[in-house]
């Protein structure tokens, strides 16, 4: 891979472990992944993969066993907490329930204001400005707004106010973990229009995680297929969705509905459903759903390997282009 | 008023209707005026049918479910019209009626398995309960029955299962779990509301492939309630649409799909991002929101957010009327989509 | 820049759900303010006691002994002659002083070991909590009774004693209420922009945990007021002559065929004090239930 802009976070060899009571939960196992300037990185994977987790990891909200997270030429990991506090601001997390994420008891005016009163950047007339600024830029009337309090917002608004909050410290990196995946499809589109919009009018940077492979595929410039802690394949966002090389990709392909009926087409359905991550499979760790699966996958893990410029694929028999 | 499906499954269904609502409403009492939650409903489905209702939150399909089970809780809620289930009206029903049709006659899976399941009961004794109950089988007989349930369903290994509690088994198998209870009397009608909401993708596949092919061996009719066009475009006979309590479009899956006629279903639609589309397309949202339910309205309750809209529009409601190109297609739509783009989409 | 409804107040939030489980809105109700009242009376009382020109409650008259309610005496005088009227008003000031004072010592420290604990959760958490329940294990009133009968048994003592005795009920109440609002998503916001642990205990913890706090600390001040009664009445309260709600009812016993006036008063006081505040918290507690379910 040669990126054409220069990176900006860098997550190199990832691995997250949680303990549960004795055992050890491997939630992430060795992800490695470049977010470039202007890039919307997506990751898709179910629950449990730790897509999650590395947007977590990736903020140090939870420790790492090993490698490194580096942002603008900063490794997070080794910053003193003074240090991680002040940098970590170029990054900003927006999550899934928007509810959640605002806090029921104070005014939508404070809740905006919070990175301002924290980091004491903007007092008075000045921080009223830029909290009105920073709503209107979501769509959010301020005059409205400002004295309200949370429960007076439907979740698509209270999404956008979360975002507002996110932005008001002009990060350069955007997380956004299953941000669309609690409101209805309507809402939805808004919200993604929105987040395409403030990318481009402030030049972000967006790690962008959900389920949802189309609207995945719809807001990434280059996404990354995980499963049970592992990236399987990593491609461009139209390369990955027309031609899958991972047995893994294509089954949750073609597990997708479509509003159409038109659309039913040859369906890989795959059987079980993902291992458990306290004792994940030798090998590759999809062998055991894989309709694919030889001895070999069961002996020795599959690194990945480059098949085309730009698309990577950890797997020992990739369904290259010239099958389909 | 009747439908009959246009798909090729037409010829296992027989003609009888199942369930009829007609003209149903539901209104409930709260602090800021009554709110008309189901607003004026009428459809029929057939026996071994499958009708997908789809709807965002607050268009009423919860409620209109509820309303068909007779789950409503009897005090501020006012039921209208009526529904007959198998010749039984449901509307005012007592419950000791409706306790001998819920799990013998009509059941149903609901979107979280584990609330709907007793967290301290086997699997087995869960499944063997309703089974003694309403079939009057021994214990050796239930648990028999029970345990090709469980085959049925798909759960691996089910003797083992028969002796797990809930929160050993995974989303996914807990639903099937659910759904291997809802089956244990032979329903003649299975109402799923958003039962793959919460899954994985792959998992869901499963689920709905498993719920088509037990609706088909068994000759069931199903109601597929979900916020989700995917979910019910390819395994449902006919889709209704919800907008603020109404049912504004009625009509065979594929019809619906090939000419709908509502702009609120077109929209919806639209704003669905596809696989088939390519990324960073820009997407057609719907501005807006929907209507407060409480106040009073007058005219077609998505004209705020149409961009058809006319005055007769905001004036006017417009009944559900049959279209002219196909009986079976209903619509309430003052300036239908065909009409309007009949030249430019074939 | 893409567009949106402006938002207006009161939209239907999840209509469908909410009406499902419908609950009411309650408004606090006439009897809430009725309770809130006297609760404010009693205090206000006890505060200006001595400014009201009431007659002193210890000096003795033994030209009026056991009358009933007079125009002097408005509830009467006891077995010594004393105003009854004066010694329940000065009473109150002990039963409020252990009342409220212990809550406070309880509150203070136990809701800030709480919040603390919540938070951080890990070694912190396992320690407090472990000492809670060592100490909940302990039958807090023999505990009191003994260190009191040991240490002495004068306002302040007292106060203290039964304050950190009620520190674990406290800790354990408020650590479940804050659990709760420590893993939302809204603290992880706050933790990225760089909050401090303090500002994110004080500033997004604290708020959400404080209806649950209030209305605890009232049925808290209930509670101590029935525990000092019953110190009182084994005689290891104030010591008389100082009135105290408790010592008075246990002098009346003597009495009481001679004149009920004496027991009446300081329960009646008592027993509608005790009312007052336990409708107060509950009231309390059900408005915050409330709000809660509507998120």
């Amino acid at each position: 891979m040669t990126p054409s802009t220069p990176t900006l976070l860098s997550i190199e060899n990832l691995v997250v472990n949680f303990s549960s009571g004795r055992k050890t939960v491997h939630a992430v196992s060795g992800v490695s992944l470049q977010l470039n300037e202007g890039d919307t990185l997506g990751i898709v994977g179910e629950s449990g993969c730790g897509k999650t987790t590395v947007g977590k990891a990736t903020m140090q909200l939870v420790p790492s066993r090993s490698g490194s997270v580096s942002f603008d030429g900063h490794d997070l990991a080794r910053l003193t907490r003074k240090e991680l506090r002040r940098t970590r601001l170029g990054i900003q997390m927006i999550f899934q329930d928007p509810i959640s994420s605002l806090n029921p008891r104070r005014k939508i005016r404070d809740i905006v204001a919070e990175p301002l009163d924290i980091w004491k950047t903007a007092e008075g007339a000045q921080r009223e400005q830029i909290v009105r600024d920073a709503l209107d830029n979501v769509g959010i009337d301020p005059d409205v707004a400002l004295d309200r309090y949370p429960h007076e917002f439907s979740g698509g608004q209270c999404q956008r106010i979360s975002i507002a909050r996110a932005l008001v410290m002009k990060p350069k990196v955007l997380i956004c973990d299953e941000i669309v995946s609690a409101l209805d499809v309507s809402v939805q589109a808004q919200i993604l229009n929105l987040l395409q919009d403030l990318k481009a009018r402030f030049g972000l940077s967006i790690l962008f995680i959900a389920h949802d492979l189309a609207v995945v595929k719809n807001v990434s410039d280059r996404v990354a297929v995980m499963y049970l802690g592992r990236i399987c394949e990593f491609a461009g966002s139209d390369e990955l969705y027309s031609h899958p090389a991972h047995p893994y990709s294509e089954a949750l392909l073609s597990a997708a509905l479509e509003p159409d009926p038109s659309s039913d087409r040859s369906r890989i359905i795959l059987t079980g459903e993902p291992p458990n991550p306290i004792d994940p499979p030798s090998g590759c760790r999809f062998r055991t759903r894989c309709p694919y699966a030889q001895d070999r996958c069961a002996e020795e893990e599959p690194v990945a390997q480059e098949i085309s410029p730009g698309h990577s694929v950890a797997c020992h028999f990739p369904l290259l282009r010239t099958n389909s | 008023m009747s439908l009959t499906p246009g798909l090729d499954r037409s010829a296992s269904t027989d003609e009888s209707a199942l369930l009829e609502v007609c003209n149903a409403s539901t209104t409930f009492a709260t602090d800021r005026g009554s709110l008309r939650a189901v607003d004026d409903v009428s459809f029929v489905i057939k026996r071994g049918e499958t009708l997908g209702i789809v709807g965002e939150s607050g268009s009423g399909k919860t409620v209109l479910s509820r309303s068909i089970l007779g789950l409503l809780p009897r005090s501020g809620v006012l039921q209208e019209g009526s529904i007959v289930f198998d010749g039984t009206e449901i509307v005012g029903a007592p419950d000791k009626l409706m306790r001998a049709i819920w799990g013998a006659k009509m059941a149903m899976v609901f979107q979280d398995p584990m609330a709907s399941l007793n967290p301290v009961v086997r699997i087995g004794r869960q499944i063997t309960e309703s089974l003694r109950l309403h079939l009057d089988l021994d214990r050796s007989e239930a648990k028999a029955t029970a345990l090709s349930l469980l085959e049925q369903v798909g759960i691996p290994s089910p003797k083992e299962r028969l002796r797990s509690y809930p929160f050993e088994l995974s989303g996914g198998m807990r639903q099937r779990v659910m759904i291997a209870i809802a089956l244990a009397c032979s329903p003649k009608l299975l109402l799923a509301d958003e039962p793959t909401t919460g899954l994985d993708v792959t998992v869901q596949a499963q689920i709905l492939d498993l719920l088509s092919s037990l609706q088909k061996e068994r000759h069931m009719s199903v109601i597929l309630v979900s916020h989700d066009l995917g979910v019910v475009a390819s395994r449902t006979d006919n889709i209704a649409v919800m907008y603020a309590g109404k049912v504004v479009e009625i009509a065979p899956t594929a019809t619906l799909f090939s000419s709908m006629a509502m702009p609120y279903t077109k929209a919806l639609v639209d704003s669905t991002p596809r696989l088939s589309q390519p990324s960073h397309l820009r997407l057609s949202p719907i501005e807006g929101r929907p209507p407060d339910m409480t106040t009073a309205r007058q005219g077609c309750a998505f004209a705020p957010r149409c961009s058809f809209a006319t005055d007769r529009c905001r004036s006017e409601t417009p009944p559900l009327v049959t279209s002219p190109s196909n009986p079976l297609h209903r619509f309430a739509c003052w300036n239908p989509l065909n009409s309007i783009s009949i030249g430019e989409s074939s | 820049m893409s567009s949106a409804s402006s938002p207006r107040a009161q939209e239907p939030l999840l209509v469908e759900e909410s009406l499902l489980n419908a609950t009411r809105r309650r408004a606090f109700g006439v009897m809430f303010w009725i309770c809130a009242g006297w609760i404010a009376l009693v205090v206000l009382l006890a505060l200006l006691a001595s400014v009201l020109g009431l007659q002193n409650p210890t000096t003795e008259n033994y030209d009026s002994l056991n009358q009933g309610p007079t125009l002097a005496h408005w509830f009467g005088t006891d077995d010594l002659g004393r105003d009854i009227f004066s010694r329940v008003v000065y009473g109150a000031r002990v039963s409020l002083i252990v009342g409220f004072g212990a809550m406070v010592i309880s509150m203070s420290i136990g809701a800030s070991l709480a919040l603390l604990a919540a938070y951080r959760r890990g070694k912190i958490d396992l320690l407090v909590s472990a000492a809670s329940y060592v100490m909940l294990a302990f039958p807090a009133l023999v505990a009191v009774i003994a260190i009191i009968a040991f240490w002495g048994h004068d306002l302040w003592k007292i106060t203290l004693i039964i304050g950190v005795a009620g520190i674990p009920l406290v800790f354990r109440v408020v650590r479940a209420a804050a659990l709760g609002y420590a893993t939302r998503d809204f603290v992880v916001a706050a933790k990225t922009q760089g909050a401090s642990d303090w500002r994110i205990i004080t500033k997004e913890i604290l708020p959400n945990v404080l209806p649950a706090m209030v209305s605890f600390f009232l049925i808290g001040v209930a509670s101590v007021v029935i525990l000092e009664g019953a110190l009182a009445f084994l005689g290891l309260s104030v010591q008389p002559p100082t009135p105290s709600w408790g010592n008075m009812i246990s002098e009346s016993r003597t009495y009481l065929s001679q004149n009920p006036w004496l027991a009446l008063f300081p329960s009646l006081a008592m027993i509608l004090f005790l009312i007052a505040l336990n409708l107060i918290g509950d009231t309390l507690r059900s408005a915050l239930d409330h709000q809660e379910g509507k998120l």
